[in-house]
């Protein structure tokens, strides 16, 4: 059913994992859907010099994300926010149709991950600035009052 | 490498008895049964004969077997022809929440008729109630159907007591004995069922042959017409070797069933008792006091069902699961969902359905296994990540809440 290339990155998926004060967070689907894929970029200098992810979700959802973890890694952010959905199924040697939803899910995650960092990065904290994690707007502090997450460093 | 064959629902082996009952059929004898020279004498013998084991099997007489080609086709016999047969007398018809596809789908494909569907819940065991039922039914309710026992969760269902209530209104009852027959003593009078189904396959039969039992009696509209064959139930010349090897399978089957059953108990015994030592967060599902002998379903919580099916089977091992990502249809087990289990934990089903052939080195196998496949997938899963931080696993945040429907439609993009 699977190409032998997604098999590989299911069965020894790359970067898998959390980054601790990661920069930017991408979380997509939710358990309820059955795919779930969170995704954590470190950027320095406009380079994503680490990324890893955690993903719930069935063969082709873990192989996307190792293919996407590994396609990003060492990329600048606008080389990062170009991978589509097409060429991350591509470089796994094709997806079964019913699964291309997949691949959307991988990069669309990693998208998520470089825009939280983008949206956080001029850190002045003027009025407009929403939490990341649940979108309610952040004043003054950096700790989101509804959701108690971590607002901005 | 060692192999574990745990998807009996699927496919199971053939016996080597109806293997060769199948040969002379497959070879110099050809003949039509229907035909009056002597070239149809023994395939005609042989679907007779066939039919009498058949029958045998499940306590009916030969007459009231009709053959079709699959257990779906049965159903779809049973169900369509009943309805339209009776239609005339009412358009509802009331079936369990649980029932095979092949009898939810083509109730909707009889829409087109007029006819309306009634779903009978179930309870968390997977078990339909009989007072449940009583109240499902209408005025205008010409036909109630519900599994003998669900191959998902294993459940055994009251078919007795369900068909005395459907009878107390003067309604047919089908029963579609997929999942018990081979497994359980089925005895089709003592159950007083009008029509039931079961497959060659459930008794290590070949594809390609399957049965409905029809009381003598029960009106019923052909799908298929167009010739006398079955008594005008069923047109089209028999696969006269894939019913041979029907009936020979039916009678070694009879014979053995009580040995299998018992050893297919303790195996599935085994892994009740043994998984929940080695491995944390599992639920196992259905009945644990009515269930068909070595059936298994478990929620393994916090990992996706195919990405565990992938990974048994790199260790040999067959299984199933009711994941919408294993199903070709993207759907989470409707058969859970009815149970009541949440989308969640529909995701992380396991099914193993085992034969007369498993082995306690099989289940060995298996126990060895699952967990370090278990615990690999849940390092990457971020749901376990949430429950080691101490939060809850399966929050979904506002705006986000999925129909799988909805979120797993076919992208081409």
């Amino acid at each position: 059913m699977y190409s032998e290339k997604v098999m590989e990155h299911f069965r020894n998926p790359r970067n898998v994992g959390e980054i601790e004060n990661a920069d930017g967070v991408g979380e997509i689907g939710n358990p309820t859907c059955g795919d779930m894929m969170t995704f954590y970029v470190k950027i320095e200098n406009g380079i994503l010099t680490d990324v890893k992810f955690k993903t719930f979700g069935c063969g082709a959802a873990i192989a996307v994300s190792s293919m996407v973890s590994e396609m990003a890694k060492g990329k600048t952010i606008e080389e990062a926010m170009k991978i589509s959905n097409a060429d991350v199924a591509k470089e796994l040697g094709g997806l079964p149709p019913n699964k291309l939803h997949c691949s959307n899910l991988g990069a669309d995650a990693l998208h998520k991950a470089i825009e939280q960092h983008l949206a956080k990065k001029p850190a002045t904290g003027e009025k407009g600035c929403h939490c990341p994690f649940c979108d309610a707007p952040v004043e003054g502090s950096s700790i989101c009052a509804p959701c108690k997450n971590q607002g901005r460093k | 490498m060692r192999f574990g064959y745990f998807d009996h629902a699927a496919a199971a082996p053939l016996l080597p008895e109806a293997k060769e009952a199948m040969m002379p059929f497959l070879g110099d004898e050809f003949g039509n049964p229907v035909s009056l020279h002597h070239f149809g004498d023994k395939p005609r013998a042989a679907v007779e004969g066939a039919r009498a084991q058949v029958a045998a099997l499940v306590n009916s007489r030969p007459d009231d077997i009709v053959f079709t080609a699959s257990a779906s086709e049965s159903n779809n016999l049973a169900v369509k022809g009943l309805a339209l047969s009776r239609k005339a007398k009412g358009r509802n018809i009331v079936v369990s929440a649980i029932e095979h596809v092949s009898v939810l789908e083509k109730l909707k494909s009889l829409g087109v008729y007029g006819f309306d569907i009634t779903e009978v819940p179930v309870d968390a065991d997977g078990t339909v109630h009989p007072d449940k039922l009583a109240a499902a039914i209408k005025t205008d309710t010409i036909l109630v159907s519900v599994m003998h026992a669900n191959y998902e969760v294993g459940t055994i269902q009251k078919v007795k007591e369900l068909a005395a209530v459907a009878h107390r209104f003067r309604i047919p009852f089908h029963s579609d004995g997929t999942a018990a027959v081979g497994r359980i003593p089925v005895d089709v009078v003592g159950l007083d069922v009008d029509a039931y189904t079961f497959p060659a396959m459930s008794v290590y039969g070949p594809k390609g042959a399957a049965a409905l039992y029809l009381k003598r009696g029960t009106r019923l509209q052909p799908l298929i017409e167009g010739g006398f064959q079955e008594k005008n139930r069923r047109a089209g010349t028999e696969d006269v070797a894939a019913i041979a090897g029907f009936g020979s399978a039916a009678a070694v089957t009879k014979s053995r069933l009580p040995e299998w059953s018992e050893s297919m108990t303790r195996l599935a015994q085994r892994i009740f008792k043994e998984l929940p030592e080695k491995l944390e967060h599992i639920i196992f599902t259905g009945s644990m006091s009515s269930r068909i002998p070595g059936h298994v379903s478990v929620v393994v919580e916090f990992v996706e069902g195919e990405a565990m099916l992938l990974s048994l089977d790199d260790e040999g091992i067959a299984a199933a699961s009711g994941s919408s990502c294993s199903a070709k249809t993207l759907k989470a087990s409707h058969v859970l969902l009815a149970m009541g289990l949440p989308h969640t934990k529909a995701q992380s089903s396991l099914v193993l359905t085992m034969g007369k052939d498993s082995t306690d080195e099989d289940v060995s196998h298996f126990l060895d296994k699952l967990p370090p496949i278990t615990r690999r997938l849940r390092q990457m899963s971020p749901l376990y990540a949430r429950l080691q931080k101490g939060e809850d696993p399966y929050a979904v945040k506002p705006g986000e809440a999925c129909e799988d429907e909805q979120e797993h439609e076919t992208d081409e993009r």
